[in-house]
């Protein structure tokens, strides 16, 4: 066994960005925490690719779990950061559960179209419940870390260190459950499911699986975002979100966790200085980006990294 | 001989079409089986429904003693009954190790459930994929991209994946068609012996009438969804109705019938 | 009973509203198997177009009934001028590649569309109206239904709803065109081989499904404040109704039509705060019951 070079990188990743963190400048503090956030999410979004499937809708675990968050402070007066994210996890692992009994039977389009129709369901629900803010949402504070008390200068730097560390190990526990035996199942469903069933294993548990994983990670991705940004609104259920969602993945690729982390905190840089020097274009720029990467780069920017192996 | 595989009066309609009709074969074990017939006269229909991919209208299949005409395609792989596709059914985007491992993997990671005996000889999925690889004689093309290989590989490979989450019975559906004449043999050869090293009883659906009378214990002769002729394969292959309608010459059938597409 | 017949009316005019823009939609999917997200913007860019040229129209003082005309013209210029650059320009190359990898490709364009809105327009709300505030919407006059009043604008939509429908039918069932293009959409490969210029069929229906769009928008605009991203909102309800009856499907889309149409004016009148849910509610409810929509094919056996 030769040793798995994802693992160390990734360890090395996390603790040159730990490290990294009393030093850097609040901008880039909050470009990193956005692009984790997303990145979470989109390793989720890998994971659905990697099985052959494409959620329009995936804004609906993004929401929840962001929800999640912020009502157990509502609900029980509960804002220690670790419990919030708990609390994304417990209920987009519950919803992901009862909903993949039915989407695990759904392919391609048709897969795509149920998942949207479900998010919209949450968006309809929630810019009509005046109690959570409708369309403006509300603000989201998390005060303690494991009961201690993170309020006051340091809690930007708490956010980050606790988000680098979760995205550490999200990416880790990714990596391992897609080289294992289930893990690699993904990749022989999207190429032939009916000889997968040939060989003994169930497509439907699989995709089941896989799909509940992939929403958890999109309700922690939520979760951290509410605590990082401070404020959730029903926008993060809505189809362009989800779209977004689907554009990073396939602006990242899906051979190696890195890809989606890279391609969040290339989409994220992208954005908001896009958004900056010219608001009025910067989805502009972004969806030709994404032409041109669907036409020129088919595996995603992180191809360009592995072109030269594959050609040996 | 134990009787292993036991089909009774099973029927199977398409609408107006009947593609079984009062089919009643008892296989026995380790047994070598020839399904010939012409297109349309009902093999892989009888093929599909000792695997669950389709249900028989009526009539009842027996495993090893076991009811499994309600199965899936699934369980009934599960329980040891495996086969191969006209058309081969590989993971195209991944490496031929690959398409094996994940077989492997599956039959490791069901453990006890699939019998003790499979999930330790695949202790080391690395070494049992390499072992198969070897004993099909695909090895040099290990690391290639299974939708790239050539048609007689992707065949060997499609049977390799039958035979790796290790069945007691294999089904082939043609396995030797969009081979060249004269790599045919080379691969019944390889896929006879595996089955022999394993044990493993064989039914396989095949117009070439060399192959069928080379290595067949026992041919069944479909026409029309029935069974027309069971038998040694000299009786059945020299048999009149056979020759008029599933051989298609109207030759002595003494010289073989050689390779009817 | 008052309000039986106001959700009836209103579900009515709403589903023809729907029906315009969704019958565009399912076209350019039955026949390019291409779930067009794009066809959000081209009703964005029609009612854009619209304001444009209406009130260019009322600028130079002429009579206002012509701005229906305007209306019209609007939606052609849209057709005509982004039908060609998006499907000859784009899409053609795109053909063959996997149906999600499409409906990318299109949301792509509708964030390229959605900024060139912006661009042009600008940001701030715009309204179809002249200089002495007459409007095409109120042009018309109004009609009494059961006590309540509502513009004949309304009964335009139903009618413009109506011939689109029964036009596209005819096309399609009667003329040989029509025919050559069923071929197509049965069987592409057979039919390029056959001697169809797939590519100019093509080509034809996604102008005509890009003019349903931009029409729908043209029609819209006199109603509500021409916004940014009223794209976004509609795309998303015509996905419900394709996909309610059926993607592809003609009377698909009419029954999807009608069938959301009917449950948000019920919605609006007896439960306003299940007015959204309302919709993709049954559009769960009817893919979960029927995984293809209401109108769709048989499946093809693979081995």
């Amino acid at each position: 066994m030769t040793r798995d070079r994802t693992v160390l990188a990734l360890l090395v990743v996390v603790a040159v960005l730990l490290a990294a963190g009393p030093f850097l400048p609040r901008w880039m503090i909050s470009l990193f925490n956005v692009s984790m956030g997303y990145g979470i999410v989109v390793l989720g979004m890998m994971l659905l690719m990697r099985t052959g499937l494409v959620s329009f809708g995936h804004g609906l675990y993004y929401c929840l779990g962001a929800y999640a968050a912020g009502m157990i402070d509502q609900i029980w007066n509960v804002s220690d950061m670790l419990a919030m994210i708990g609390g994304g996890i417990v209920v987009t692992a519950v919803v992901s559960t009862i909903l993949g009994f039915l989407l695990s039977k759904y392919r391609e389009i048709f897969f795509a179209m149920l998942s949207l129709a479900f998010s919209m369901i949450l968006y309809g629900l929630l810019v009509k419940s005046a109690s959570l803010g409708s369309t403006d949402g509300f603000n989201v504070a998390a005060k303690t870390l494991a009961g201690m008390d993170i309020t006051g200068k340091g809690l930007r730097l708490t956010v980050y260190s606790v988000t680098v560390v979760v995205m550490g190990i999200a990416a880790l526990l990714l990596h391992r459950y897609l080289a294992s035996h289930r893990g690699r199942l993904a990749g022989a469903i999207r190429d032939n499911e009916l000889r997968v069933e040939y060989m003994g294993a169930s497509v439907r548990a699989t995709v089941h699986v896989n799909y509940v994983i992939s929403a958890v990670l999109a309700g922690i991705g939520g979760a951290l975002m509410a605590i990082n940004i401070g404020h959730i609104d029903p926008e993060m259920t809505y189809w362009p979100q989800s779209g977004e969602f689907v554009f990073i993945a396939i602006l990242s690729g899906t051979a190696s966790v890195f890809a989606p982390l890279g391609g969040a905190l290339v989409f994220e840089t992208v954005r908001s200085f896009a958004y900056e020097y010219s608001p009025n274009t910067w989805q502009m720029v972004l969806g030709i980006t994404m032409l041109v990467v669907m036409i020129f780069l088919p595996g995603g920017l992180w191809s360009l990294f592995t072109r030269k192996k594959v050609a040996a | 001989m134990a009787v292993i595989l036991d089909a009774k009066g099973l029927n199977k309609t398409f609408g107006a079409v009947t593609a079984a009709s009062d089919i009643n074969v008892a296989v026995e074990q380790d047994s070598v089986v020839g399904l010939i017939g012409s297109n349309g006269a009902g093999k892989t229909t009888f093929i599909n429904m000792v695997t669950g991919y389709l249900k028989p209208s009526s009539g009842s299949i027996h495993f090893d003693g076991r009811n499994i005409t309600a199965l899936s395609p699934r369980q009934i792989t599960r329980l040891g009954i495996c086969r191969s596709f006209q058309i081969p059914q590989l993971y195209n985007t991944m490496t031929v190790h690959e398409n094996l491992l994940v077989g492997v993997g599956i039959v490791a990671a069901a453990g006890n459930a699939w019998g003790g005996a499979h999930s330790a000889a695949y202790s080391d999925p690395e070494k049992a994929v390499d072992a198969m690889l070897e004993e099909f004689g695909i090895g040099a093309y290990r690391n290639r991209d299974a939708g790239l290989l050539p048609e007689g590989t992707r065949k060997l490979l499609d049977i390799a994946m039958a035979m790796v989450v290790r069945p007691k019975i294999l089904l082939l559906d043609e396995p030797t068609s969009g081979v060249s004449a004269d790599e045919k043999f080379s691969l019944m050869d390889c896929v006879m012996a595996a089955v022999r090293e394993h044990k493993v009883t064989v039914l396989f659906v095949e117009h070439d009438m060399e192959v069928v009378e080379r290595y067949t214990h026992r041919v069944l002769a479909f026409y029309e969804g029935r069974i027309i002729a069971d038998g040694e394969p000299a009786v059945v292959l020299d048999d009149v109705e056979v020759r008029k309608f599933v051989i298609g010459d109207h030759a002595p059938a003494a010289a073989s019938g050689g390779g009817h597409a | 009973m008052t309000e039986f017949v106001a959700v009836l009316v209103d579900g009515i005019v709403y589903a023809s509203w729907l029906f315009i823009i969704a019958v565009g939609l399912t076209l350019i999917y039955g026949v390019m198997k291409i779930l067009n997200i794009a066809h959000g913007s081209l009703y964005a860019l029609g009612a854009f177009a619209a304001v444009s040229c209406a009130n260019a129209w009322f600028a130079q003082g002429y009579a206002a009934m012509g701005s229906f005309a305007m209306l019209a013209v609007a939606a052609i210029a849209v057709a005509l001028v982004f039908a060609p650059i998006i499907e000859r320009g784009l899409l053609r190359h795109m053909y063959g590649k996997d149906e999600v990898v499409l409906v990318l490709v299109t949301y792509a364009l509708f964030l390229i569309l959605e900024d060139f809105i912006k661009l042009v327009w600008g940001v701030d709300p715009l309204f179809v109206q002249g200089p002495n505030y007459e409007t095409p919407y109120s042009l018309l006059g109004n009609f009494d239904v059961a006590g309540l009043t509502y513009p004949n604008y309304n009964l335009l939509l139903v009618g413009v709803a109506i011939v689109a429908g029964l036009a596209l039918a005819w096309a399609l069932n009667r003329t040989r065109s029509g025919k050559l293009l069923l071929a197509v959409i049965h069987d592409r490969e057979v039919s390029a081989a056959l001697g169809i210029n797939v590519g100019r069929m093509y080509f034809v229906t996604f102008t005509i499904g890009a003019f349903l769009a931009a029409l729908g928008g043209a029609l819209t605009a006199p109603t509500v404040s021409v916004v940014t991203g009223m794209g976004a909102e509609v795309i998303v309800m015509a996905f419900a109704v394709v996909v309610i009856g059926g993607l592809g499907s003609l009377p698909g889309a009419a029954l999807g039509a009608l069938i959301v149409g009917m449950v948000r004016a019920a919605a609006v009148h007896y439960a306003p705060e299940v007015e959204l849910f309302s919709v993709y509610f049954v559009m769960a409810a009817v893919l979960i019951a029927r995984p293809k929509g209401l109108f769709s094919g048989a499946e093809v056996r693979k081995i």
